[in-house]
């Protein structure tokens, strides 16, 4: 470098440096579109036969989940953003009731073994109305339609944001024909989300039992037709988390599994 | 671009660098724009890219997310189209060679741009890809600013005071510094934002920011105080980073110690998040512009002392 070429060089530079920045910004961007691969698509699998079970000796367990604890105020929703969206509206993510604990999924999770089961033909309904989902916890089985409907006169859309399944994001507008969708894996507490109203959240969950339940807003729950054995029941809330108990059921036998749920931590 | 020999003169074009301003500017709305759909949690509300609801050019309902989202592409779109027409202008009307490229720099970025836009709705905002569109967004806008400061009457018209700069490391690397380290806290900020990273690496960064920002600002005001376009860049850059600080603060309080639990997005964390990425957008370019006068008012000074030896460039 001499005192001639100064100017020249250090322009020069500058933009060397400019030009390098945007190259290896443009590369950290062309490399990250690989990123997440959509997976294969969600076929149910060819169903193997169900395993039969003796309608004789079936039995039934039910109970009552409790909220230990006083209760949390249910926040407000403030949907003053679209004017589509009618009525009040408030947080569902712990529903407690003179301290039964509503939407708790409760379902066989353990002691089935290799048993299957058939997918019932008829679909589970989750409907948008009031810019609220209804039901605001749903239980299917892995590769059963759900049907989708859209009841406000605003356009939604749907997104689940599944660990396990296939994400996807498909927009619904007023009065148009439901959306049929399926899971095909096991996924407890898929949520499920609309951006348009982003206060709207519900969750899914994808077993492969029929052997599941979603506590009313009594707390209450029953599942029936369950062959009697030695079962863990789990019981989850979007919030609490799980818990689990181990149970016996003997033939024909009613069983009252009851669980309390204690508030968060914080 | 500051001594005597000077390549290519060109002449000052006032509507050229007006529109240059007018880039800039409608780059700086477009960051709050694209700003507010993240705030929102709006980015999803439009399935669909390069349409919009099946659509290329009709305009959906604007409510809820939408309004959000929509509004943010289209004004992606107009700011798509000053770039484009920037960059013809310059390529027939600028005589520097180096600013046609620029320009066309530009408009390189604004397509990868906004690709990276529809590649981030299209796979439900992976957090890498959305991070790289809030730190793609503010390159462009920094660039766009460069363009407003080169065709500006100053720079073209002006003899500029010159002061050799003889002290290491160099205030012209210190600017570079803290570029670096902004633009570190950039990627950091975004990727917490996009929910890749946890907090504290950004929080941790930030006193690394605030100390290489404040020793350059204070280089640059003490020894090169007299030079008003050291010293004017200089004080914004601080008081920026006074302000950003503040608004990282209310940011992180309303986005994390009270509204973790928020059912929907609450208007306070909306307006500190949004104003916080607005000036650290802000203190981006204006550090930007400080390194660029810098380079031209206080060049280091080896070469002028020392011209038979070789050393490596302070930069
Ligand atoms: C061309 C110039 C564009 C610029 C400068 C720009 C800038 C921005 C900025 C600054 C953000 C906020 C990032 C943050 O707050 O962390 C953003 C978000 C976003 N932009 Fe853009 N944008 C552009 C084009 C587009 C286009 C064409 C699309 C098309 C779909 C798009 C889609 C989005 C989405 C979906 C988000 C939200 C991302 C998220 O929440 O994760 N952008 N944009
Ligand atoms: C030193 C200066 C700082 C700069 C330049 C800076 C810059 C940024 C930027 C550019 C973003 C957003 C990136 C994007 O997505 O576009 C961001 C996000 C964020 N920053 Fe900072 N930041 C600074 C200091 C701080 C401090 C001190 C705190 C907290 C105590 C803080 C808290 C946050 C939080 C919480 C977010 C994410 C907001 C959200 O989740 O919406 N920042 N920062």
């Amino acid at each position: 470098m001499n005192k001639k070429t100064w100017t020249k060089t250090s322009t020069t530079k500058t933009w060397t440096m400019i030009a390098a920045l945007c190259a290896l910004l443009a590369l950290a961007a062309c490399s990250k579109k690989e990123e997440a691969p959509a997976p294969a698509a969600e076929q149910p699998a060819a169903q193997p036969a169900a395993t039969p079970i003796d309608p004789a000796t079936v039995a039934t367990i039910n109970g009552t989940v409790k909220f230990d604890g006083t209760a949390p105020k249910p926040a407000k929703i403030d949907m003053s953003q679209d004017p589509g969206c009618k009525g009040t509206n408030e947080a569902e993510n712990v529903v407690v009731n003179n301290g039964d604990l509503a939407n708790v999924f409760v379902y066989v999770k353990d002691g089935l073994g290799s048993r299957t089961f058939d997918v019932p033909a008829t679909p589970i309904v989750l409907d948008q109305q009031g810019c609220k989902y209804h039901p605001h916890i749903l239980g299917v089985m892995a590769g059963q339609t759900i049907q989708i409907k859209n009841d406000d006169p605003t356009t939604h859309n749907i997104h689940p944001t599944p660990k396990d399944n296939r994400e996807w994001n498909e927009s619904q507008p007023p009065s148009s024909p439901a959306l049929e969708k399926n899971f095909a894996r096991e996924e407890i507490m898929l949520p499920v989300k609309c951006n348009q109203h982003p206060w709207m959240k519900m969750y899914i969950n994808v077993v492969k039992s029929p052997f599941y339940a979603v506590t009313d807003k009594d707390g209450k729950y029953s599942i029936t037709g369950l062959p009697p054995g030695n079962y863990t029941l789990a019981f989850v809330q979007e919030k609490l988390g799980e818990q689990d108990q181990s149970i016996t059921v003997g033939p024909k036998e009613t069983k009252t599994v009851d669980q309390s749920f204690k508030p968060a931590a914080d | 671009m500051g001594t005597p020999p000077k390549g290519i003169f060109t002449p000052y074009n006032r509507g050229h660098h007006r529109f240059a301003v007018i880039l800039a500017s409608w780059t700086f709305l477009l960051i709050i724009a694209g700003a507010l759909v993240t705030s929102n949690d709006a980015g999803l509300s439009v399935p669909d890219w390069p349409t919009s609801f099946g659509s290329l050019y009709k305009i959906p309902k604007l409510v809820g997310g939408v309004k959000f989202e929509h509004t943010h592409r289209m004004v992606a779109q107009v700011a798509g189209l000053l770039t484009i027409i920037l960059a013809i202008w310059t390529w027939r009307a600028e005589k520097r060679r180096w600013m046609r490229i620029l320009a066309f720099a530009a408009l390189g970025t604004v397509i990868a741009q906004g690709i990276l836009g529809g590649i981030t709705v299209l796979f439900y905002l992976p957090p890498l890809v959305s991070s790289a569109h809030a730190a793609l967004a503010q390159t462009f806008f920094c660039l766009a600013v460069a363009m407003a400061i080169f065709t500006g009457k100053k720079w073209i018209a002006e003899d500029p005071p010159i002061q050799f700069d003889e002290r290491r490391p160099s205030l012209f690397t210190l600017t570079l510094l803290s570029i670096f380290v902004l633009y570190a806290q950039l990627i950091l900020g975004a990727m917490f934002r996009h929910h890749g990273l946890s907090w504290w690496p950004h929080v941790l960064n930030a006193i690394v920011v605030s100390f290489v920002l404040a020793w350059t600002a204070v280089r640059a005001l003490t020894v090169y105080s007299q030079i008003e376009a050291i010293r004017r860049p200089a004080i914004l850059m601080l008081s920026l980073l006074i302000a950003q600080l503040c608004l990282g603060f209310m940011a992180f309080l309303t986005r994390i110690a009270w509204g973790h639990e928020a059912v929907q997005p609450e208007l306070p964390m909306v307006i500190s998040t949004v104003a916080h990425v607005a000036v650290g957008a802000l203190l981006l370019a204006t550090t930007v512009i400080l390194a660029i006068q810098v380079w031209r008012h206080a060049p280091v000074a080896f070469e002028a002392r020392l011209p038979q030896v070789q050393r490596t460039s302070a930069a």
